[in-house]
């Protein structure tokens, strides 16, 4: 037995956060952690990676007792953690970026100074084993976030380790890339290096790891390995603790025949070409493709974020010039960005001020335009209740303090608020667990069925073939393929969005 | 056509230190033939060379994403201190060193309440620009130090036929090139400029990099202090003051951003000072109403400042179509 968990308990303050947690691993093992968010994934990691220890229980390594006080400690006794959000400085190169903690060094007079040439060697051995074909002098800001995905398990590799743990790994890569990410995880397996895999994609845990263990609420509740085979609705039912009778909502409506959006050959250089599309009352309108296809561009660029060289939009059928977002807002046309923290959320105000952000200006008094505390909050509160976020309270709560779900949660009642005509959603469910999700996808009906049109940009296609009645692709800037509910076809979704020119890496 | 003019731009923002410099260079060299002579060109490395060796101080602080505020009042109670001591009887060299001794010290005290009690730097180096030179004041009885004759003598000196400010110059840049570019130390503070809490999980000694730059900058400021000290002969109750405007200027015309993480010693930051110092030199020898210089350098700053904030616009708006080609 290569690692050891016995009865982990973590608290935090008052909450409980793992209850008890026994988790073996084996040499050249792969063991998928699956459970919603707040399951007890990332801190049962952060313990074993030295970020947090334990408040009770122990680990085993290699038999003897292991207690990291650090990350460091962790990392010399050879488990290295590539977290979800990566560990990059873009300001840095490569060769920085690899060593940045543990350079080779050789001494010119007795200082101690970079030694390069040897880092450069080292650096490209580790990118060879990657398969990544950069120079090492590269900047990271230049990477794509595949490329910066495979750095930062290059630099993982670096320290030599008996056990990497991967965190959500393939949210930011297209499924090509994933498909590299895995022949790499299997040739590290052969390497008899032991993996931890930490993911949504069911799929892609079942396809890739020999164990899977299932945690909810902070216990570890079922443990299932490959050879006995995988059952999906078991694991999902174990992750949620009930029946998902049915994942995808129904829809009691279809889409109306009145245009609320129209798009004529919207073209930017580099950007996006010849987009052209409407998006009907009541109609959801989905977008599909790789990530860098244009699709967020796309939004940005409609929403008045970016600039656009020539097309011409419509809302209702009026010219819209000069968008900007405080034009399309008080047009009820929303947008939900795909990075929420970033962009959607301010992250140290309190869960109360998000979700009135945008709608201010209709709780604002005349003459002195002073906000109407009173309504504001009733109606803060009433939203916040129908978008189902849990929190423990609105006026002092900082949004940074809930779960992924929970701030896109937030995000979203923002927009409700605002009472859309139009809700444009960037990766809606980008991370977020599958609880969440769903009552995410029933806010998406709910908005329609009162009348509201959705475009939704999503890298899932199951999240688009249950929620759309229309899935345009795009590829490299365009519009490659569009089907109707009728034609929805998995496989020829995935067709219309690769690249189909470079068939040989295929 | 377009894109030629808009790729010309951002060379030209990428560039725009050298592209300064050079403006002021020629604008100065037609008005004035004296401007452009072998003789300025030294005399302008000599009096930019106190500035240069404070902003280069600076850069470190602002590398990662700090700031001093304080460089000033570090020079002033430096000089301050070490006046006395000479004028009491204290040798030179005992004196020197005791002026890097408080330079040092003082840096640590910024870094101190930076990073043990969480005060941001903008804050804490206010107070201690305030407190520094309310202490400097008390010390001199508000009244100017006349240096002694050999403290002058250290100004004008020589070696190997190069003024001595121009050598002390000269090794600190040098040094600091070297510790920013080829030490892991150096490295480190450009992971800690570009996200702190990113590099603290990368295992890097956060805490103890933070409290080196304040250090180092105390220390720059004080041998900065000293250079100027030994050309001016006396320390006047204002010795020091806004020279943290002028170092921190010097250092983003030469290309450090305010946002950490970015910029350089060489030739950045010294192409900076020298370029301030060569447009007050420049605005003396067209004999311009010295009522104007504060106006004419503070547009310069201003213009600085701007271009500082173009350039990351351009950086971000570039890296977000590169994502899509």
């Amino acid at each position: 037995m290569l690692l050891e968990l016995n009865d982990i308990t973590k608290k935090f303050g008052e909450a409980e956060v793992l209850k008890g947690i026994n988790l073996p691993l084996e040499a050249g093992e792969i063991r998928g952690l699956v459970g919603e968010n707040g399951a007890g994934k990332s801190t049962t990691m952060n313990i074993l990676g030295g970020i947090h220890p334990p408040s009770s229980g122990s680990m085993r390594l290699n038999g003897a007792v292991f207690a990291p006080q650090s990350p460091t400690d962790s990392l010399a006794a050879g488990i290295a953690f590539i977290h979800q959000e990566l560990n990059l400085f873009p300001n840095l190169s490569i060769l920085e970026n690899l060593f940045l903690s543990h350079f080779p060094q050789k001494k010119i007079l007795g200082i101690p100074v970079i030694d390069r040439q040897a880092a450069r060697q080292q650096a490209q051995k580790l990118l060879q084993q990657v398969a990544l074909d950069l120079n090492p002098a590269t900047l990271v800001e230049e990477l794509t976030p595949a490329q910066r995905q495979l750095l930062e398990i290059a630099k993982a590799l670096s320290a030599n380790p008996r056990i990497i743990i991967f965190d959500e790994p393939t949210t930011s890569l297209t499924s090509h890339e994933t498909r590299k990410l895995f022949d790499l995880m299997a040739r590290l397996k052969a390497d008899n290096i032991a993996m931890i895999y930490i993911s949504h994609n069911l799929q892609d845990v079942m396809h890739l790891c020999d164990h899977i263990s299932v945690l909810r609420d902070g216990r570890l509740i079922s443990d299932y390995n490959q050879a006995a085979g995988y059952h999906l609705p078991t694991i999902i039912n174990d992750m949620v603790g009930r029946d998902i009778e049915q994942f995808f909502p129904d829809r009691n409506t279809a889409p109306g025949t009145e245009t609320l959006l129209e798009v004529k050959s919207m073209h930017a250089e580099g950007v996006v070409h010849d987009i052209s599309f409407t998006v009907k009352k009541k109609e959801i309108l989905g977008f599909y493709g790789l990530v860098g296809a244009g699709r967020s561009e796309m939004a940005r660029i409609i929403y008045g974020l970016d600039a656009f060289a020539s097309g011409a939009l419509y809302w209702k059928q009026q010219p819209i010039s000069a968008p900007t977002p405080a034009r399309w807002i008080n047009k009820r046309v929303a947008f939900l960005t795909e990075d929420r923290r970033e962009e959607g959320l301010l992250l140290a105000q309190p869960i109360g001020k998000n979700i009135a952000l945008a709608s201010l200006r209709r709780f604002v008094q005349s003459p002195l335009r002073w906000v109407a505390r009173q309504p504001l909050q009733a109606a803060v509160s009433e939203q916040a209740e129908a978008t189902k976020i849990k929190y423990h309270s609105l006026t002092t709560q900082p949004v940074a303090t809930l779960s992924g779900g929970n701030q896109q949660k937030v995000v979203l009642a923002k927009w409700l608020m605002t009472k859309p005509e139009l809700l444009i959603m960037d990766e809606p469910t980008k991370g977020i667990d599958i609880n969440a999700k769903h009552e995410i996808y029933k806010l998406i009906h709910q908005l329609t069925e009162q009348g509201a049109g959705v475009l939704l940009i999503s890298s899932e296609i199951e999240e688009l073939l249950g929620l759309c009645d229309r899935i345009l692709v795009m590829k490299q800037g365009r519009i490659s393929a569009g089907f109707s509910k009728a034609e929805f076809d998995r496989s020829a979704l995935l067709e219309a969005a690769l690249h189909t020119e470079k068939q040989g890496s295929l | 056509m377009k894109t030629d003019i808009s790729q010309a731009g951002n060379k030209l923002l990428d560039h725009s230190t050298i592209v300064l410099f050079s403006i002021i260079l020629i604008t100065f060299s037609v008005l004035s033939p004296q401007f452009f002579s072998l003789q300025n060109f030294i005399n302008v490395l000599i009096q930019a060379s106190s500035l240069a060796i404070v902003a280069t101080g600076m850069t470190f602080v602002l590398l990662t994403a700090g700031i001093d505020l304080s460089v000033g009042s570090i020079m002033f109670v430096a000089g301050v201190v070490s006046g006395k001591m000479v004028d009491s009887g204290t040798s030179l060299g005992v004196a020197c060193l005791v002026v890097v001794g408080v330079g040092i010290g003082y840096g640590l005290l910024n870094a101190i309440f930076i990073y043990r009690f969480k005060v941001i730097p903008f804050i804490v180096t206010l107070a201690t620009l305030y407190v520094g030179r309310g202490f400097g004041l008390y010390l001199s009885d508000t009244r100017a130090i006349n240096l002694p004759e050999n403290f002058l003598s250290i100004g004008s000196a020589r070696l190997l036929g190069i003024p001595f400010p121009i050598i002390v110059l000269g090794v600190v840049v040098t040094v600091a090139h070297l510790v920013l570019t080829r030490t892991v130390f150096g490295r480190q503070v450009y992971a800690v400029g570009n996200h702190a809490e990113k590099a603290r999980k990368a295992g890097l000694k956060v805490n103890r990099i933070l409290l080196s730059v304040y250090v180092i900058c105390g220390c720059c400021a004080a041998i900065g202090g000293l250079v100027a000290m030994a050309q001016l002969g006396a320390i006047s109750p204002s010795f020091g003051s806004q020279s943290e405007f002028m170092a921190i200027a010097a250092a983003v015309l030469g290309g450090t951003s305010l946002f950490g993480g970015k910029g350089q010693v060489f030739p950045g930051t010294l192409i900076g000072a020298i370029t301030i110092q060569a447009l007050q030199s420049g605005l003396v020898i067209v004999n311009a109403d010295p009522y104007l210089y504060p106006l004419i350098t503070g547009s310069v700053i201003f213009l600085i400042v701007l271009i500082d904030s173009f350039r990351h616009k351009e950086q971000i708006r570039r890296r977000r179509i590169k994502k899509v080609a």
